[in-house]
């Protein structure tokens, strides 16, 4: 006797601990592309993954200049990781990615969680990072849905063809 | 590459039941492919379908994003309208390929 099994992923709980401009668009980027096809979507903001929802920090993310070797000059050249401390290199080369992004359509961090959510798309943050960085809910912008413990995150993310994925 | 009859028209679709040719499709057409998604469709549904289309076949990138910029609707009412995966129900009654877009 044979059973059909349906291995399709219908939930997804994506954990973002990290608060540079790729960690937090793998995330969003994920997240986004989960509510659009129809699959359930939680996703769980901690420790400096808090700053992308933080409501003036989420616009104006940067991404690391140091000991970041992938990183690249336009024409494919190693940035020298001595670039990276020349005063306003960091914000260059963030402000540099983010124009890119925009060219492909990808939206600031606020817009896309506007999308997330306009899709159902649950935003929370975690309870210790929060206590640990003074932050408190009014900091939060209105996209976050609620502070949760780690425990109450686990009983979020319960269900058959559920995922935790740790960005 | 197959094919289909909707409302007595024979149409090319893919192997998703995709349009391979976006002129061969109607609104008759529509209705009747919303019909296999379980969908009525409305005013806003053609308003929004006739967005895609034209932002299609003008050669720009289809994304969740760009509903916002239709002038027809926003996202949240996009979703209410194509429940699920918006998008790609959308693009399939539209009759338009689905997009390949991550956003």
């Amino acid at each position: 006797m044979s059973t059909e099994v349906d291995y399709r992923i219908k939930k997804v709980n994506i954990i973002c601990a990290k608060g540079a401009i790729e960690d937090v668009y793998a995330t969003l980027v994920m997240g986004n592309g989960a509510v659009m096809e129809g699959i359930e979507t939680n996703i769980f903001f901690t420790f400096f993954g808090l700053d992308a929802i933080v409501k003036n920090r989420m616009d104006k993310l940067h991404t690391g200049v140091i000991g970041n070797p992938a990183l690249r000059l336009p024409g494919g050249a190693r940035m020298p990781s001595l670039l990276g401390v020349i005063p306003g290199m960091e914000s260059f080369t963030s402000w540099m990615m983010l124009k890119e992004m925009d060219k492909l359509d990808i939206p600031p961090v606020s817009e896309f969680m506007d999308l997330i959510t306009a899709g159902g798309g649950k935003i929370y943050a975690c309870k210790l990072a929060m206590d640990m960085f003074k932050f408190k809910k009014e900091d939060l912008s209105e996209h976050v849905s609620d502070i949760l413990t780690i425990g109450e995150f686990y009983a979020h993310a319960g269900g058959e063809g559920s995922q935790i994925i740790f960005t | 590459m197959s094919q289909k009859t909707y409302a007595g028209i024979t149409v090319d679709v893919n192997e998703e039941g995709y349009f391979t040719n976006p002129s061969q499709w109607t609104k008759e057409i529509a209705l009747e492919i919303a019909k296999e998604e379980n969908l009525v469709l409305t005013g806003q549904h053609f308003a929004i379908m006739e967005f895609l289309r034209s932002r299609y076949l003008g050669g720009e990138p289809l994304s969740i994003r760009s509903i916002n910029h239709s002038g027809v609707l926003d996202v949240k009412t996009f979703y209410q309208l194509f429940p699920g995966a918006p998008l790609k129900k959308a693009t399939k009654i539209a009759g338009i390929p689905k997009p390949a877009s991550c956003i």
